[in-house]
């Protein structure tokens, strides 16, 4: 079978989830493998990658990769693309791996499909647009098919293989030097998981009412291991940092769970949610659209609901 | 300092949007077209930008006829002037088709710095600045929460999943920035009234030097195969809070194996 490319997002030397769900998804496709590209490559994420499936690591470790923005791991990828002739290439389609696609397509003369949810025979891709209203599937029929896939489509399953690693020398054009990161600002976020990659998301809105309202919010989310999210009117009202927020402008998540209290659910939220797997409502107003598409939902004041389910949580576990 | 900002009307996002059944496209007719809000941030850095080191703001919008609606907000909104990408040979181009169309007219129109949304609420394939650098050799300076211009330097804060990388580089540049780097101003009625007077230049495919044969629908590089309104979620199980309610939901979220 021939090979697809899977590009590994990793932070601080981690391979993300994201790309052990790559891995799985390549398998039932073709042959996986995996591209490192930038420093922090080790025997710990080799060892990850190939238990996942990747039969080859090709790894790009040179220090300037992670140096410029995007373009180095594009040309890293074209570069493989040019020697390989893999069958399709695959990237998260988190902010920078979109970009990162967008780049090789343009390099390798190559059809691109965004933000793809699965993929199937022949690399035709589903994607969910209009705000999860519309399923499309579609292929690319020049070049060969990049596609950036939605965190969470698909789950993440072990299956080990060779992790046969291969070195990549890049000599990086001088375009690809243009845009230098002199530093790396990290951001305290504490212990949750981040929010376009967490298996269960609690999100907050306009019934919240106030910042300081949020900390049972957050109180729920602790309690399940989940990220925090909010809808528009929280962020716009400042009550929730804005990287936070869930919807048509914000972040797109699809985890297994998503719980929203408080939050009505205008078709701008609804775009960043809908293709979660199981959602809970929580709302005082039983005429709330989410209720429409709520798995489980209760009508009532979030102040007592929520409360007592982190509680009800607590004691079960 | 020559600023271009790019602009794309989109149809409404609180309104049903569909594709067309016969060349499976973007049904522009069936909803309202509106500024990509998003981008709305960009003419505001854009303004913010001409009014600290001065210059010219141009809009750039490439769509149909009807988008000069579109332009006229951003010229509202204080753009000097603005060029309307409009042909017919334009339609269906996909993001590769778009991306080239959109860099041949930067070329035609030169500039030290082109502004983007951060992406469209149509497409939403958040490619579009990042192919415009690799097209243009200019400098990626995207995702930004924060622009500043010093001469021929750039700086901006590039958000990221960790927090944000400070990138630096020099004009001229690409930049797409995030919701939220700014407030967009609404127009004025003075701004309203200017903005009918202010120049807007057609430029067609031959007159951007655009080879026909990369764009529209028939030359894209990747196809819509079918597509289906997605199908309703099955009913769920809604309760009346009285005073259970939180047990209630912590019933479920057991049976379903998430406690």
């Amino acid at each position: 079978m021939s090979e697809i490319l899977v590009l590994v997002e990793h932070v601080d030397g981690d391979v993300k989830k994201v790309t052990l769900e790559l891995l799985t998804l390549a398998r039932s496709l073709g042959t996986p493998a995996a591209v490192w590209a930038g420093p922090g490559y080790s025997d710990a994420a080799k060892a990850r990658l190939a238990e996942y499936g990747a039969e080859k690591i090709y790894v790009a470790a040179a220090d300037e990769i992670g140096d410029y923005v995007v373009a180095p791991k594009a040309e890293v990828l074209a570069h493989l693309v040019a020697e390989r002739s893999p069958a399709a290439v695959f990237v998260a389609a988190t902010g920078e791996g979109k970009e990162i696609a967008g780049r090789l397509a343009v390099k390798t003369d190559s059809g691109v499909i965004s933000d793809a949810v699965g993929v199937g025979e022949g690399f035709v891709a589903e994607q969910s647009i209009f705000g999860g209203g519309v399923n499309v599937h579609s292929r690319v029929t020049k070049g060969t098919p990049i596609i950036t896939v939605r965190p969470n489509s698909t789950a993440p399953v072990a299956a080990a293989a060779a992790g046969a690693e291969e070195k990549v020398e890049v000599a990086l054009s001088d375009a690809a030097r243009a845009a230098k990161i002199v530093e790396r600002v990290v951001q305290e976020k504490g212990a949750r998981p981040e929010l376009t990659e967490a298996a269960i998301v609690v999100s907050g809105g306009r019934g919240v009412g106030s910042g300081e309202n949020f900390s049972i919010i957050e109180k729920l989310a602790d309690t399940l291991g989940a990220a925090v999210g909010a809808s528009r009117a929280a962020t716009d009202a400042g009550w929730y940092p804005h990287q936070f927020q869930v919807g048509q402008t914000g972040k797109t998540v699809s985890p297994q769970l998503y719980i929203a209290a408080g939050i009505s659910g205008a078709i701008q939220h609804r775009a960043g949610m809908q293709t979660s797997k199981t959602i809970v409502v929580i709302n005082k107003d039983a005429e709330a659209p989410l209720f429409e598409i709520a798995d489980f939902g209760v009508v009532g004041d979030l102040f007592q609901v929520v409360p007592q389910l982190t509680e009800e949580i607590e004691k079960r576990k | 300092m020559n600023i271009v900002v790019c602009v794309k009307q989109v149809p409404d996002t609180a309104t049903e949007r569909k594709l067309r059944s016969d060349d499976k496209t973007l049904d522009r007719d069936a909803a309202d077209g509106v500024v990509n809000e998003l981008d709305e941030y960009a003419v505001e850095e854009a303004l913010r930008l001409k009014e600290a080191h001065g210059g010219e703001v141009t809009v750039l919008s490439m769509g149909p006829a009807k988008a000069t609606e579109t332009i006229r907000k951003a010229l509202a909104m204080g753009a000097d002037k603005a060029v309307h990408l409009h042909d017919d040979a334009l339609h269906g181009s996909d993001a590769l088709g778009t991306s080239y169309a959109v860099s041949q007219a930067l070329k035609k129109i030169g500039f030290d710095l082109v502004i983007l949304g951060s992406e469209s609420t149509d497409a939403r394939t958040g490619m579009l600045a990042a192919m415009l650098a690799e097209r243009l050799g200019a400098p990626q300076l995207t995702l930004a929460g924060k622009v500043e211009v010093e001469g021929t330097a750039i700086r901006v804060e590039r958000i990221t999943d960790y927090g944000y990388d400070k990138v630096e580089a020099s004009l001229p540049a690409v930049v797409s920035v995030v919701e939220k780097i700014n407030e967009p101003r609404y127009p004025s009625f003075k701004g309203i009234m200017a903005a009918k007077k202010k120049p807007v230049e057609t430029l067609g495919v031959v007159d951007a030097e655009i080879a026909a044969d990369q764009v529209g629908l028939a030359n894209a590089w990747s196809e819509v195969v079918d597509f289906a309104a997605a199908p309703p979620r099955a009913a769920g199980t809604v309760i009346k809070d009285e005073g259970d309610g939180g047990a209630k939901a912590a019933e479920f979220l057991a049976s379903k194996k998430f406690v």
